[in-house]
C-alpha cells in the first residue's frame, strides 16, 4: 500500500495473531468484551438475531439492558457514557430499529458522547433491494455519526470494531455505528486474537500542541485586567478538572460554565460565577461584553451561549483552548487558537500565567450576583406565592443530596431550572441533552446514568411533556430494578413553548396545554412506587421519602403553571441585553 | 436573488483521502449541509498507491472555504485538505464535442478549426466526428461557439483537474505523518472487492 515506509516501521508490525475458528456474531461479541464493555442497551430484531443468540451465552460478561424502545436505548447509553466516562454501547436491529437510534445519535454527535451502535443488516445479497426491514442506515446516518461503516463479511468485523472503539472515545469523542449484514454474523471464519485499534492513518484525534500558542495565550492573560473564562464539557471530556481548577485558582480568574460544563469546578467554588447563555446568570451574560480577555476552554460558542454574534465580546481577545480544530473560529474568531488536548494544554498554560487576585472584577459578578437574587432568585428558590416552584424544589432537593447526586434533565423550562440551580459538587453530574434539546432524553438517560455511576444517587427531572414521549422506559426500569429517582415537574403545560408564546407571540397559546395521565397510578402499573404532591408542607417529606426509598421512586410535583424562567437572552439579542424580568 | 459579496472567488479545494465507500457522501453532505453548490468535482487516485485525490470547486469567501476545508479534514477517513485560488493551481478541464461528420468535412476549413481552438479530433466516422479540447472554460467554450452553426450534437465538459503551483506533493507530507504516528497496514474494505464470494453467501 506506501512503498516507501521505512524499514524500522515494517520491522515493528506485531507478532503473528492467534487464529480460532469463530462466527462473525461470537466475534462481535468478544470485540465487546476485549474492549471492556460491560453494559449493553437493545432490542432484537431478525436482522440481528445471531448477535443476540450468542449474547445468550455471554450473559456473565455482558449485561445487556433490554429497553423498551431503541430511542430509550441510545439515550441510555448516552447517560451510561456522560455518567462513566466509557463508551455506550447500543445494539438494535435492521430497518426500524436502526432509524429508531437517529434522534439519540444526533444527540451524542452534537454533545459529544461517545457511543458505539451495532445494527444488524439484511444479507449482504439483498443489499439494496428493498428487502423486509432493509433501510440505508449508513446514509441515513452519516451525517448524524462520528464515523460509520458497513461490514459485509464476518472477516472484517474485529477491525472495524477496533476502530469504532478508537474512534468514538478518542480526540473529540462521538458516535459511530457499525452496521453488519446478517451473513456476516452468521458466517465462521478464522478469527484472529482481537487487537485494539490506537491509530488511524488518516484521523489524527487531537492537533499537535503549540508551544508559541501557549506562550501568546499566557502573555494575554497576564497583562489583562478584566480577564473571564467560558468553560464546557471539553473540560470533563479531557478529564482535565484538576488541570483546570489549578489553572483558575492560580490564575485568579472567574469562572462561567455551558450546561455542559457545569459541574467540573464544583458550583459552590468563589470563583464560580454561574451559568452561561439564554438561561444563564446574568453577571457572566452581562460582563462577557465587559471583559478583556475571554478565555474558552472546551465549548463551541453555541449561539444559544453567545446570543447576537456580532455583539458578542467585541471588546475582547479571545483564547480559545479545543481539541477540534473546527471549533477554532468557527463561530467567534480567535485571537489565539490553543489547539489541543486541554489536559496536556492547561497546565503548559498554567505554568506560564502569574498568579493572581481579580477582587474587583470578581466582585462586579457579586454584585450582578446580587442583583439577579433580588430579582429572580429569591423569589424562585423561597417562593411567597402558594403555589409551589421548580426552583424551590431544587433548592429542597440540594438541601437533602448536598449536591453528591447525578441530576439528568429533560429538556424545557425544568431543565433550565435544573442546570441554573442544581448544587453539584463533582463533575459528570449533570446529564442533560445540551446541543439537540432532545425531549424524552432524561428518563432513559437516568437509567444508563446509574448503571454507569451504580455507587451515587441519580435524579431524573423531567417535565410532563417530556416524560411522555418515553414513558414506555419504566418498563426497563421494572425489569432490571435499576434506581433512579424521577421527579416530574408537572405545569401542565409544555412549560418553555407557552413561555415564547406568551413573551414573544401575544400570549397565544397555541397546542401548548397538556394532559397526562395519573403519573403516580402509571408507575404503579409497572410496580414503581411513587407520590404526587401539590402542597408546600408535603414536599420536603416527599424528597426524602423518595431518596430513602431502596429503588425506583416516581414523584410527581405540580408547580405554578404559568411561571416563566428568567434570566433571558431574547433570541436574536446580545448577552449583554439579558433580560431580568 | 441576493447580490454576492465581492470577495466570492472560484476556490479548488484539493483533498487527500482513504479510498473508502461512502466517504463522497460524507464529503458532498458538508456542502450540501451549508446550502453551498458544487461547482465542480472530480475524485481520482493520487500519485500514492490507496490514497484518492478530491479536486472540489467552489465559489465562496476564503472565510467559508476555511471552515469548510476543516470540516472536510475533520473526517476520519481524509488525510489533509487544501484550498487554492485559480491564481495558485493549474487547472485544466476536458470538453468532447460530436458533430456531424458531412457538415464538417463540407463546410469547414477543419484544419484551421482545429488550429485554432487547440483541438484534437479523437474520433471520424461516417456519421460523427468527436472532437476534444483542454483548458480553462473560456477555451472549452470557444469550440462550442465555433460549431455551433454546424449542428453540434453533443458537449460534454469534465470536471476539473487541479494542481497546486506551490505544493511539492502529499508524498512527502504522508511519509512524515506516518514517520510520527506509524500505522499498521490498513486494508480498507477489501472485501467488497470479492462481491461475488461475499453476495452468494
Ligand atoms: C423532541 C422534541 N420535540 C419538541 C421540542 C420543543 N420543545 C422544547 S421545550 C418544549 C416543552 C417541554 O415541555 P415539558 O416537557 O412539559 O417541560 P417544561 O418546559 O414545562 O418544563 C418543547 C415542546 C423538543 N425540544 N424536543
Amino acid at each position: 500500500m506506501f512503498q516507501n515506509l521505512p524499514s524500522a516501521l515494517l520491522a515493528a508490525s506485531p507478532a503473528v495473531p492467534v487464529l480460532a475458528p469463530a462466527t462473525g456474531a461470537v466475534a462481535t461479541l468478544q470485540a465487546l468484551v476485549a474492549e471492556g464493555v460491560d453494559t449493553i442497551f437493545g432490542y432484537p430484531g431478525g436482522a440481528i438475531i445471531p448477535i443476540y443468540d450468542v449474547l445468550y451465552d455471554f450473559k456473565e460478561q455482558l449485561n445487556h439492558v433490554l429497553v423498551r424502545h431503541e430511542q430509550g436505548g441510545i439515550h441510555a447509553a448516552q447517560g451510561y457514557a456522560r455518567s462513566s466516562g466509557r463508551v455506550g454501547v447500543v445494539l438494535a436491529t435492521s430497518g426500524p430499529g436502526a432509524t429508531n437510534l437517529v434522534t439519540g445519535l444526533a444527540d451524542a454527535l452534537i454533545d459529544s458522547t461517545p457511543l458505539v451502535c451495532i445494527t444488524g443488516q439484511v444479507f449482504a445479497h439483498l443489499l439494496g433491494t428493498d428487502a423486509f426491514q432493509e433501510t440505508d442506515i449508513i446514509n441515513i446516518t452519516t451525517p448524524v455519526t462520528k464515523w460509520n461503516y458497513q461490514v459485509t463479511n464476518a472477516e472484517e468485523i474485529p477491525e472495524a470494531l477496533a476502530k469504532a472503539f478508537y474512534i468514538a472515545r478518542s480526540g473529540r469523542p462521538g458516535p459511530v455505528l457499525v452496521d453488519i449484514t446478517k451473513n456476516a454474523q452468521i458466517q465462521t471464519f478464522d478469527a484472529p486474537e482481537y487487537q485494539p485499534c490506537h491509530h488511524i492513518r488518516s484521523y489524527r484525534p487531537a492537533p499537535v500542541v503549540r508551544p508559541e500558542y501557549i506562550e501568546q495565550a499566557a502573555a494575554l492573560i497576564n497583562n489583562a485586567q478584566r480577564p473571564f473564562i467560558l468553560w464546557g464539557q471539553g473540560v470533563v471530556l479531557g478529564s482535565a478538572e484538576q488541570e483546570f481548577r489549578e489553572f483558575v485558582e492560580h490564575s485568579g480568574i472567574p469562572a462561567a460554565w455551558t450546561i455542559l460544563g457545569v459541574g467540573a469546578l464544583p458550583t459552590g467554588h468563589p470563583l464560580n460565577v454561574g451559568m452561561l447563555g439564554m438561561h444563564g446568570n446574568y453577571g457572566p451574560n452581562v460582563l462577557t461584553n465587559e471583559c478583556d480577555v475571554l478565555i474558552a476552554i472546551g465549548m463551541r460558542f453555541d449561539d444559544r451561549v453567545t446570543g447576537r454574534l456580532d455583539k458578542y465580546a467585541k471588546q475582547a481577545q479571545v483564547i480559545h483552548l479545543d481539541i477540534d480544530p473546527t471549533e477554532i473560529d468557527k463561530n467567534v474568531k480567535a485571537t489565539v487558537p490553543v489547539w489541543g488536548d486541554c489536559k496536556e494544554t492547561l497546565p503548559l498554560l498554567t505554568a506560564l500565567v502569574e498568579p493572581r487576585q481579580h477582587t474587583a472584577w470578581l466582585a462586579r459578578f457579586n454584585d450582578h450576583t446580587e442583583q439577579e437574587v433580588n430579582a429572580v432568585i429569591r423569589e424562585e428558590l423561597f417562593p411567597t406565592t402558594e403555589e409551589l416552584t421548580m426552583g424551590e424544589i431544587m433548592q429542597q432537593l440540594n438541601e437533602i443530596t448536598q449536591g453528591e447526586a447525578i441530576i439528568v434533565s429533560d429538556v424545557g423550562q425544568h431543565q433550565m431550572i435544573a442546570c441554573r440551580y442544581a448544587q453539584l459538587n463533582h463533575s459528570r453530574s449533570n446529564i442533560t441533552s445540551g446541543g439537540l434539546g432532545t425531549m424524552g432524553f432524561a428518563l432513559p438517560a437516568a437509567i444508563g446514568a446509574k448503571l454507569g455511576a451504580p455507587d451515587r444517587t441519580v435524579v431524573a427531572v423531567i417535565g410532563d411533556g417530556g416524560f411522555q414521549m418515553t414513558i414506555q422506559e419504566l418498563g426497563t426500569i421494572m425489569q432490571t430494578g435499576v434506581d433512579v429517582k424521577i421527579m416530574i415537574f408537572n405545569n401542565q403545560f409544555l412549560g418553555m413553548v407557552r413561555q415564547w408564546q406568551e413573551l414573544f407571540h401575544q400570549r397565544r397559546y397555541s397546542f401548548v396545554d397538556i394532559q397526562s395521565p395519573d403519573f403516580v397510578a402509571v408507575a404503579a402499573g409497572y410496580r414503581i412506587a411513587g407520590q404526587r404532591v401539590d402542597a408546600r408542607a408535603d414536599l420536603r417529606p416527599a424528597l426524602e421519602r423518595m431518596l430513602a426509598h431502596p429503588g425506583s421512586f416516581l414523584l410527581e410535583v405540580m408547580v405554578t403553571k404559568e411561571n416563566n424562567i428568567f434570566p433571558m437572552v431574547p433570541q436574536g439579542c446580545s448577552v449583554a441585553e439579558i433580560r431580568l424580568r | 436573488m441576493s447580490t454576492e459579496p465581492v470577495d466570492r472567488q472560484e476556490y479548488n479545494i484539493t483533498a487527500y483521502t482513504e479510498n473508502q465507500v461512502g466517504l463522497l457522501n460524507r464529503i458532498a453532505i458538508i456542502f450540501s449541509r451549508r446550502k453551498i453548490n458544487i461547482e465542480s468535482l472530480n475524485v481520482s487516485p493520487s500519485e500514492i498507491e490507496g490514497i484518492h485525490r478530491f479536486n472540489i470547486v467552489i465559489v465562496e469567501t476564503e472565510e467559508v472555504v476555511e471552515k469548510l476545508a476543516k470540516q472536510i479534514e475533520k473526517q476520519v477517513e481524509v488525510l489533509k485538505v487544501y484550498y487554492n485560488t485559480n491564481a495558485d493551481v493549474i487547472w485544466q478541464e476536458m470538453a468532447l464535442y460530436k458533430v456531424p461528420t458531412d457538415v464538417i468535412a463540407e463546410k469547414v476549413l477543419v484544419e484551421r478549426l482545429l488550429r485554432e481552438n487547440g483541438a484534437r479530433a479523437v474520433v471520424i466516422r461516417k456519421d460523427y466526428t468527436v472532437f476534444e479540447t483542454t483548458g480553462h472554460r473560456e477555451e472549452t467554450d470557444s469550440l462550442i461557439k465555433a460549431l455551433q452553426p454546424y449542428g453540434l450534437i453533443e458537449f460534454v465538459r469534465s470536471a476539473r483537474i487541479a494542481i497546486i503551483k506551490a505544493s511539492d506533493g502529499f508524498h512527502h507530507k504522508l511519509k512524515d505523518f506516518e514517520r510520527r504516528e506509524p500505522s499498521e497496514e490498513v486494508a480498507e474494505n477489501e472485501f467488497l472487492n470479492d462481491r461475488e464470494q461475499v453476495f452468494t453467501m
